[in-house]
């Protein structure tokens, strides 16, 4: 028999390489999924043609490809900033999912502050956009992390307080337990103002079009991560395609119910709900256009805000009014 | 950064009212940058995201093409003239044959009158579908380009068909056309009109110009009175954006513009939707005209007239043409001591004349509707640069 220490330590490990494959795993998926849906939206056909079969060694492709590009650094950058940027900007996206249970008992720690962990630690996307930015000695990439800060920023705030009145209405911060609370009715129908409040705001946090003002490809090029190629540009989409996958994961067990669903085992769906909600983000990306930096400004301070302070004092009142 | 750049001086900071607010920074946007709608360089002065200054710097596509015609025999000018705008390059060939023409008064059968003109819409709708397509690129909506790209297929498949070439032609000839539409042309050809009129316009509407987005990013932004318009010698959209009806098939017709009814579109306030929207009924205005001339073809008749003089000498003189391209007025100006070529040739290109309006439009917007607004003036820089 090992002892405990050991034990205990290789079981960490274990588990943080099970969390990495699962992360990476389903962010190569998004990838293959992004395009299919665009292809289909945009009446291409998409991956279908290359790549074996439906595509799906086109992200392997991608995947060579990027680790075969020249590694360049802009002249006259912030080193140490730049290159730690693409890992600040991965690292959140990983570290959430070590509170975030993928179904019953199938979560790496569950936290009794878990939705608290998960908004302090989503808040740290934003030193990645500034540090890509500021370190990179270009316009273009300082504009957009200026935006994607001040955006970034702006929709933290009435995400959080959806989940404030998430909190009053279930009483708890324990993701596992908001799941358990919503056994009756899904948190979506009596929290529909969170929910939206939510949604949006995590569409913005995540930077796809129409909030994607931190990488205007028609203006600002690629904004923050203008100056990166090759694999340091693969951490920033895979902290963004991961960061996908946790929002949605996060929306369909505080708003949809988590793995409650019938016959099927309860981490399939959560997976299905995730996926859907993947799936409409995609959806809004390819039809929508940008909206402009002050109408995203004056969205998020003047309508999400008050909506989301609207619901806490709703939420409240009928809490008060049923005890 | 150097404080104190050339193109953003201290007098100018105390007009605008910004001294000692921010620290305005330079930014290059182009020659090579994704939304430039080719190689245009932007000097752009910014204070964080609104834009003080907007210098266009051309000429990075410059081809002289105007001293190269110099002494060149008159249908030899045809198809590099198609270079100049080469998106709608059926209207730079018209107008160089329409001096020579003109000017030794060559008078066209009524078959290849209709069908220039016919040439002509079409390619005005195919243009206008590509600048539908990139103007949604230019405010951050990428699928609205690719339909635009599968409509326009069509349409340069069925140019291909009669013509040979998909972009630069080459098929109009000094006194009427290189040859006749092939068996069956004219029905696909209303074919591609119903498709475009059922199916492919209302999705455009669906999908971009009736979007709540789009209307509010493009209502207000980069306004151009009517006054200002005039002033630059703006034409096109761009003018009859700012309420200006000028239109030169309405107002010199040619071709055979006069006998078909169609309508001007006209906006109001001069802002970026209007213009957009002027586009989109141009579109519509276009098949209009198509179908009638469809119904006005004759079935008989000379595609090219065999009433050009061999030898094709235009008179000592001055000759101005002009004709209603996709971006405005197209003129050509021509110089001739009677030679076999022009002594001078002065392209008046619509693009040229309108991108001078962008540092207007821009001023005082946000970065993002300095290149909407270059979307809209719908630049082609085969055309600005010559």
């Amino acid at each position: 028999m090992l002892p405990l220490w050991l034990q205990w330590v290789l079981w960490g490990i274990l588990k943080a390489v099970l969390v990495l494959l699962f992360v990476t795993v389903n962010a190569i998926i998004l990838i293959w999924l992004e395009r299919k849906v665009s292809g289909h939206i945009q009446n291409r056909i998409g991956p279908l043609r290359v790549g074996g079969p439906a595509g799906v060694l086109q992200s392997f492709a991608d995947i060579i490809k990027l680790l075969a590009k020249e590694d360049f650094f802009p002249k006259r950058g912030d080193p140490w900033v730049w290159w730690l940027a693409p890992s600040v900007a991965f690292a959140p996206a990983l570290m959430v999912f070590f509170v975030l249970p993928i179904g019953p008992h199938l979560v790496v720690q569950d936290m009794n502050v878990g939705l608290l962990f998960i908004v302090a630690i989503t808040s740290f996307s934003v030193l990645s956009v500034f540090m890509a930015g500021w370190g990179s000695n270009d316009k273009y990439s300082l504009i957009g992390a200026m935006r994607a800060g001040a955006q970034l920023f702006s929709y933290e705030l009435p995400m959080v307080l959806a989940l404030v009145a998430v909190t009053l209405a279930t009483g708890t911060l324990n993701i596992s337990e908001i799941v358990a609370r919503q056994q009756g009715m899904w948190l979506i129908f009596p929290q529909f103002l969170a929910f939206l409040v939510f949604y949006i705001g995590a569409i913005a946090e995540l930077n796809r079009t129409p909030f994607d003002l931190g990488e205007a490809e028609s203006e600002l090029v690629a904004g923050y991560h203008t100056e990166y190629s090759g694999i340091r540009w693969a951490m920033f989409m895979l902290g963004e395609y991961t960061n996908l996958l946790t929002s949605s994961i996060l929306v369909s067990l505080v708003f949809l119910g988590g793995w409650s669903g019938p016959l099927l085992p309860g981490w399939v769906w959560v997976l299905i709900k995730a996926y859907l909600l993947i799936f409409v983000a995609m959806w809004i990306r390819w039809t929508l256009p940008r909206v402009r930096i002050d109408q995203l400004m004056d969205l998020g301070w003047k309508f999400l805000l008050p909506l989301s302070l609207l619901n806490i004092a709703l939420t409240g009142v009928y809490m008060a009014v049923m005890a | 950064m150097e404080k104190g750049s050339e193109v953003y001086t201290a007098e100018e900071a105390g007009r605008l009212g910004r001294e000692g607010i921010t620290e305005p920074i330079v930014i290059n946007l182009g020659p090579q940058h994704p939304s430039t709608h080719g190689v245009l360089r932007l000097i752009t002065t910014l204070d964080g995201e609104t834009v003080l200054k907007a210098q266009p710097d051309i000429g990075y596509l410059h081809r002289n093409w105007e001293k190269i015609v110099e002494g060149w025999q008159y249908p030899q000018i045809i198809p590099f003239a198609d270079r100049n705008d080469y998106i709608s390059a059926i209207f730079n060939e018209w107008l160089v044959c329409k001096s020579v023409e003109d000017a030794l008064g060559i008078e066209l059968d009524k078959r290849a009158e209709v069908l220039r003109t016919i040439f002509a819409e079409l390619n005005r709708l195919i243009s206008h579908q590509l600048w539908f397509g990139t103007y949604a690129m230019d405010i951050g909506a990428f699928t609205p380009f690719v339909y635009a790209l599968r409509d326009r297929e069509w349409g340069y498949a069925l140019l291909e068909k009669a013509t040979g070439a998909r972009q630069l032609y080459a098929f109009f000839r000094i006194g009427g056309l290189r040859n006749d539409v092939p068996d069956g042309w004219i029905e696909e050809l209303s074919q591609y009109l119903d498709y475009f009129e059922k199916e492919a316009y209302p999705q455009y509407v669906d999908l971009l110009t009736g979007n709540e987005i789009f209307i509010q990013r493009s209502e207000g932004v980069g306004v151009v009175s009517r006054d200002v318009a005039l002033a630059f010698g703006a034409t096109g959209p761009v003018l009859r954006g700012s309420g200006v009806p000028y239109d030169v098939r309405k107002a010199h017709p040619y071709g055979v513009y006069g006998e078909v009814e169609f309508e001007v579109p006209v906006g109001e306030h001069g802002d970026n939707l209007d213009r957009a929207m002027v586009r989109m009924k141009e579109m519509l205005e276009s098949v209009k005209i198509i179908r009638q001339c469809v119904e006005l073809l004759p079935e008989e008749g000379e595609v090219l007239t065999s009433r050009v003089p061999r030898v094709l000498k235009l008179p000592e003189g001055n000759y101005y043409t002009r004709l209603e391209s996709p971006r405005g007025e197209v003129g050509l100006w021509v110089v001739s001591t009677g030679g076999l070529g022009p002594y001078r040739m002065k392209w008046r290109a619509p693009s040229f004349v309108n991108l001078q309006l962008l540092d207007h439009m821009a001023r005082g917007e946000k970065v993002a509707d300095l290149i909407a607004a270059l979307g809209t003036i719908d630049i082609i820089l085969g055309e600005v640069d010559r």
